[in-house]
């Protein structure tokens, strides 16, 4: 086992509005090794982004982180000052937004946003950060540098302003990078570009990644392990094998019998029935009981604990699938 | 069988300097004139047949949203002819489209943008339906309005809200369900599942392909995902800027995908299997400008295959095998 980077328990974040309490993350411990691509997968309004946000407290009001350790290092980033947050962020932790568009400054050029990072974080002198810049944006793959470092963000295209948007979040050489749907915007070809390069970088420096999306098919493609949310819980978790070849949680071989892939050819998708329950009114027991196909009175009455399958492979289910020869057997045990 | 559909050469442009003075800049110290036109559609040529879907990929800005908005004359085409149902559709009037607008209809990308805010959802169903004349009173058009509601699966008493009280599968469960009031036989949609959630975008393709069984429905589908489109196409094109490089049956582009661009496309997926896409080829650089097209084949740029002909000569279309053609100087 690679030692651990990242360790967080018992993480709750609370939105609290005019209608109530919001639980957007609610109870979950997990933790990211050195060197490791850990994904959170799940459905809009599953808690994903705001677990990556909560990691470096960045998250407003009405919203609250009501209890939880994130221990970065051994260091409770809970227990840190603002000011030594501040100097996280971006130096230890650093983070890529969903939207090229909006997570530039329209109004200062490329290389000083590049620079800004290296301004805060390092020692460099001028002629050097000049030179890291250039450097920054050949390993994001951007050709002639100097030109492109006096450019806009509106003169670049959206890959190019993700690829910008990378060479930031890496212009520290942090130890963790919190990636927030970093390629959803972008096209397949372009998706595949970015996908490698952040794949290569990370690997190449033995450096961490969080990986918060919705595409699956991303996923297997990209991280070690996984964690699958719902409704602000981690409902299945363990390494990506086992998560996408033995999925155990309905939610999770919901989620893949949903996606059309390539490799199978199916004349109907077998889709999830229901949508993702109401957050101010979230179902009694399991969260997904009312959409599972399988699921019984006792699943609507009991909350399931996350409990080990395999070697590291959790899921909180009262009923697990489990596959026998190629076909999904519902295990009857321990039920009460 | 005759096509219900049949566009050839379909081309369309957007002259970014609309006014006279706009088109004027200074170059070199002198005044000249200066035309900036995007050819987002280039000679775009296919066939629709009765309840078939055909299909048109690509990335964003290859102008397949365009070629969807123009067929269906919601843009003036620049060029082509567009055949609907034997019947020249391509320079009629709007009083003259009026008897087609009612057997074509277009479900769009954005639920959220697409509905009108202020109507109710009956509301929404019923103005086309009294307007196309498909219904004699407006309680016969309320009533129908609740039976299509039902069949994309909005239960009747959500019919008097309004559709910000709807998720984004409902909200596009109504604009589908608006497309379907007037009684269409030809159905555009404009990448319908694409601004979905997972679960919810498995619902919207799986009520699209019942539709279409229970009706025999055409449709022109649109989408960027090629993995969306083998699920649910008959025929299929491949778009890239403005030009439909490679157009077959599923058969032939899932079977036996040739143009250099497809490959790449294919290679660029990524798959519930794992490993494809990170050890794939990567398709180098971006999309030229739609301003500035490159001269020869449009694909020369990134092509990683391209001979110093591509350079200069647009490939014509050719039939490889069959009901499978291509435009690439290699085959």
């Amino acid at each position: 086992m690679n030692d651990t980077l990242l360790e967080v328990r018992n993480l709750r974040t609370y939105f609290h509005t005019f209608k109530g309490a919001v639980k957007a993350v609610d109870d979950i411990s997990f933790s990211v090794g050195r060197g490791e691509i850990l994904a959170l997968v799940g459905e809009s309004g599953g808690g994903k982004s705001v677990t990556g946000f909560s990691l470096i407290r960045l998250i407003e009001e009405p919203g609250v982180i009501e209890s939880g350790e994130i221990l970065f290092e051994g260091r409770d980033v809970m227990k840190l000052s603002e000011r030594e947050v501040d100097r996280l962020r971006g130096k230890e932790i650093s983070m890529i937004f969903q939207d090229p568009m909006t997570s530039l400054n329209p109004v200062y050029t490329i290389g000083r946003q590049i620079e800004e990072s290296l301004l805060l974080h390092t020692r460099l002198n001028r002629e050097e950060r000049r030179k890291a810049c250039h450097e920054l944006l050949h390993s994001v793959g951007i050709s002639n540098p100097e030109s492109r470092l006096k450019a806009y963000p509106h003169q670049f295209s959206g890959g190019m302003r993700q690829r910008v948007v990378i060479a930031i979040a890496l212009a520290a050489d942090p130890k963790l990078i919190i990636a927030d749907e970093p390629t959803t915007a972008l096209d397949v070809t372009i998706q595949a570009q970015i996908l490698r390069l952040m794949a290569d970088l990370v690997r190449a420096k033995n450096r961490s990644m969080i990986l918060v999306t919705h595409d699956l098919a991303v996923v297997s493609e990209m991280a070690d392990r996984i964690n699958v949310m719902y409704c602000g819980k981690i409902v299945e978790t363990g390494a990506t094998r086992a998560v996408i070849d033995k999925s155990a949680h309905p939610y999770t071989r919901g989620l893949i019998d949903s996606i059309p892939d390539l490799d199978r050819d199916r004349q109907r998708l077998k889709a999830i029935r229901g949508i993702v329950p109401n957050m101010f009114d979230l179902p009694k027991g399991c969260n997904f009981a009312p959409r599972c196909a399988c699921a019984t009175e006792f699943c609507s009455a009991h909350e399931p604990e996350l409990r080990e399958l395999g070697v590291g492979h959790f899921v909180a289910c009262h009923f697990p699938l489990v596959v026998q020869n190629g076909e999904e057997v519902r295990s009857h045990g321990e039920t009460a | 069988m005759a096509k219900l559909l049949e566009v050839t050469d379909l081309e369309q442009y957007f002259d970014l300097n609309t006014d006279f003075l706009s088109k004027l800049a200074f170059e070199k110290g002198r005044l000249v004139k200066k035309e900036r036109i995007v050819k987002a559609v280039n000679g775009v040529g296919f066939s629709v047949g009765r309840s078939e879907v055909f299909s048109i990929v690509g990335e964003s800005g290859c102008g397949k949203s365009t070629v969807a908005r123009t067929v269906v004359r919601l843009l003036e085409p620049k060029g082509g002819r567009i055949l609907y149902d034997g019947k020249d559709i391509t320079s009629l009037s709007r009083t003259g489209m009026l008897p087609f607008r009612k057997k074509m209809q277009m479900i769009f990308q954005d639920p959220y943008a697409s509905l009108n805010p202020r109507q109710r959802v009956a509301d929404i169903l019923t103005e086309p339906m009294l307007f196309h004349g498909v219904v004699r009173s407006s309680a016969e058009a309320k009533e129908k309005a609740l039976e299509i509601l039902n069949r994309v699966g909005i239960r009747p008493e959500q019919a008097s809200r309004y559709p910000h009280q709807f998720s984004g599968g409902q909200r596009q469960r109504i604009g589908i369900a608006r497309a379907l009031a007037v009684g269409p036989e030809f159905i555009v949609a404009d990448e319908p599942v694409s601004a979905l959630d997972v679960s919810i975008q498995a619902q919207i393709l799986n009520l699209l392909m019942d539709l279409k069984e229970e009706f025999s429905f055409s449709y022109l589908f649109i989408a960027h995902d090629l993995s969306v489109v083998k699920h649910i196409s008959d025929n299929l094109a491949v778009m890239y800027l403005g030009r439909m490089v490679e157009k077959g049956s599923k058969a032939h582009i899932f079977g036996n995908p040739l143009h250099p661009y497809t490959l790449a496309l294919f290679s660029a997926i990524p798959r519930i299997s794992g490993t494809t896409m990170r050890t794939g080829r990567n398709l180098e650089g971006e999309i030229p400008s739609a301003l500035d097209l490159p001269p020869g084949c449009c694909f020369h740029t990134r092509c990683p295959r391209a001979l110093p002909l591509c350079r200069e000569v647009l490939p014509e279309e050719k039939e490889i095998e069959p009901g499978h053609f291509l435009s690439c100087h290699l085959y």
